[in-house]
């Protein structure tokens, strides 16, 4: 059965979200979300910013009629793909683990 | 407008041959119909009905996304803004693709750990009140229904350009005949069949965009830098088509309509509650977040070919002739395929695309159903008191109304703009869902109240501004004199707003709204809701498995 029939039990969650193992998660979870995300919207902007304001620049040929704009664009998608993999590798390897353990501990806990 | 042009002017011509492309739609509705059959199962749970049993596996969850993203409006209409507009379209197609990080990061798994089915669920967890629980609903249904009117749209005017159903009569049966059919997948099929004829099409759609990419490039040589010289040759506006500004650079009014629907675009898939939804289907987090990859694969490697696809059509078809074709920019892929393969590809990839519109209106109304049934009526209305069976013979019958709704609105819509109604429906995504999302989850202050404001208020402020913008009223065509809004009389303008998306405005406010009512709360935020949340979210105890999990 799922917890979430049972309400009020919140408080040996309170425990679980003081304890050190599960402040290690929220960090090591925050410490690569926050920047990353930082990261893509501002180079996501940066790229919108560019189009609106420096469109000459965008059309700068690079190899015949493949300018800059569309590079710039293209290297969005490439971001976007390697943003994505290596999220979820990170995830698999430095949070899963931690979560599972967490979990089983909290699991067993609750003496179901 | 684009139903209006498929009204008026060119009623005689029809690509293709109207009975070969009736075969050929009739063959892929009679093939997604016995899948959603054959996939269905018993359907008698609400997990069964909603989710499918939690047992999709992350790969064909994230397919099944994809082909619920990758909507008639994206398919056709990217591709032809492409044409039309060269680059700027382009620019366009990116949002879509980067919004998925944002999915990926900050919703997904903690998303799939902390509800059962809906939003409001995730919500509940965190601030236990049943006004937050009906705020969130009424976001999820008129989101869901502006995309749902999009889609309906999208039908009349594919239908008008395939089949030759130019009659104002044709096209309201061909709506009626689409929301019937949506109708009977969402009943017989459920989550399941629906999600298993999402992935059929959505393979599909790959394949035909491939092949149809592939044979742009051969004609080109296989160089991209010909293909675009030769597209840029053959346009109208010349060399501009290849750089940004075309669309977007001529006022300081466009420059920042456009940073308006970008900020609108990469928040607002995190705020769509079809997406969302999707999270439910699969056993746990991780594979939430498999999905979610898949997903940015297959729609970021869609929209490179449709680059090509855009440039091709212009290169080959050319914008005069997509200009003259009923739907215009949204006809371009259809006559690039009728240019290539000639009937038999044309019809193919027509019916593809119709495919697509049944798949996406039949998730939408799964999703609009559930809203009702899951939030309103079993939580709201009989206070958790609902049985399962009760509950989803409920979602049954309001799938059948906003059924019936959607059709009655879509013969009304037929007129707007797929792509306008689409954008909309981000807009008012990232405005009116996405802040409370991330509060719930994120914010230890957070309260019902903050909620209340951040829903309701982005909800408002976003659909108010666009009614108060030009695209309601007040545009005109310098040229012609002719109206360039909603509403065709040009006298009447109560246009206050000057942007189209009220993204850049509505988006922030919803935020500030959100933490304004919180900290103004005489009611504080209870701090054990917010440990148990964020310890679910972040381990997934307590989170419901799947089948398979």
């Amino acid at each position: 059965m799922s917890v979430t029939q049972s309400r009020g039990t919140a408080s040996g969650y309170e425990v679980v979200h003081r304890s050190r193992e599960f402040r290690t998660l929220r960090r090591r979870f925050a410490s690569v979300v926050v920047p990353v995300t930082v990261l893509f919207i501002g180079w996501y902007f940066l790229y919108v910013l560019v189009a609106v304001f420096a469109p000459g620049f965008m059309r700068t040929s690079v190899v015949g009629a493949v300018n800059v704009g569309l590079c710039f664009g293209v290297l969005e998608f490439v971001s976007t793909f390697a943003i994505a993999l290596g999220y979820n590798r990170w995830a698999r390897r430095r949070l899963d683990p931690l979560a599972g353990r967490l979990r089983e501990r909290l699991d067993a806990g609750r003496g179901r | 407008m684009t139903g209006l042009a498929a009204r008026g002017v060119l009623a005689a011509e029809v690509i293709g041959k109207p009975a070969i492309n009736l075969v050929i739609f009739a063959f892929f509705v009679l093939v997604t119909l016995v899948i959603a059959l054959r996939a269905a199962g018993k359907n008698r749970t609400t997990t069964d009905y909603y989710a499918g049993g939690r047992a999709f596996t992350g790969p064909q969850n994230g397919i099944a996304i994809g082909g619920d993203y990758l909507s008639a409006a994206s398919f056709l209409g990217i591709a032809g803004a492409i044409a039309l507009e060269g680059y700027d379209g382009f620019l366009y197609s990116i949002g879509f693709l980067v919004s998925w990080l944002v999915v990926l990061l900050l919703v997904a798994g903690p998303l799939r750990n902390t509800g059962r089915y809906t939003t409001g669920d995730v919500l509940d967890l965190r601030l236990h009140a049943v006004p937050v629980r009906a705020a969130a609903a009424v976001s999820a249904l008129t989101i869901s229904l502006f995309y749902l009117l999009a889609q309906m749209a999208g039908a009349g005017a594919l239908v008008s350009l395939l089949l030759g159903v130019n009659s104002t009569r044709g096209q309201d049966i061909t709506i009626a005949a689409v929301g019937l059919l949506m109708i009977f997948y969402v009943l017989v099929g459920g989550m399941k069949g629906t999600t298993w004829v999402q992935i059929v099409k959505a393979i599909l759609l790959a394949i035909g965009a491939a092949l149809i990419t592939a044979w742009v490039l051969d004609r080109a040589g296989f160089s991209l830098s010909a293909l675009l010289h030769d597209a840029a040759a053959s346009s109208p506006a010349g060399n501009a088509v290849l750089g940004p500004g075309l669309e977007y650079g001529v006022s300081t009014a466009a420059k920042f309509n456009f940073i308006s629907l970008a900020l609108a675009l990469i928040l607002g898939t995190a705020g769509l509650p079809h997406v969302l939804m999707r999270l439910y289907t699969v056993p746990d987090a991780q594979e939430a977040r498999r999905s979610i990859v898949w997903t940015v694969w297959l729609v970021g490697l869609f929209y490179l070919s449709t680059l090509v696809l855009g440039f091709g059509a212009m290169w080959l078809v050319g914008a005069r002739q997509i200009e003259a074709a009923p739907g215009k920019a949204d006809s371009a892929v259809p006559l690039l395929a009728f240019k290539l393969g000639g009937t038999l590809l044309l019809a193919t990839v027509a019916a593809v695309a119709f495919a697509t519109i049944l798949a996406v209106v039949a998730g939408l109304t799964i999703t609009a159903s559930a809203s009702f049934a899951h939030d309103v009526f079993a939580s709201v209305m009989r206070r958790g008191e609902a049985g399962p069976r009760e509950e989803v013979r409920v979602a049954r019958i309001t799938a059948v109304v906003i059924g019936i709704l959607a059709v009655v609105g879509g013969m009304y819509a037929k007129n707007l703009d797929v792509a306008f109604l689409v954008a909309l429906a981000f807009a008012v995504a990232a405005s009116a869902n996405l802040p409370s999302i991330i509060y719930s989850l994120f914010w230890p202050r957070f309260t019902a109240r903050g909620a209340l404001w951040s829903i309701y208020g982005g909800l408002i402020i976003s659909v108010g501004l666009i009614v108060f913008s030009p695209v309601v009223s007040g545009q005109v065509d310098p040229a012609t004199g002719a109206s360039l809004s909603l509403i065709a009389d040009t006298h009447i303008n109560f246009a206050f707003f000057p942007l189209d998306n009220p993204g850049i405005v509505s988006i922030p406010l919803a935020f500030f709204l959100g933490w304004l009512g919180s900290v103004t709360d005489r009611q504080p935020s209870d701090p054990a809701r917010f440990a148990r949340i964020q310890v679910r979210a972040l381990t997934g105890v307590g989170a419901e498995r799947g089948s398979h999990g």
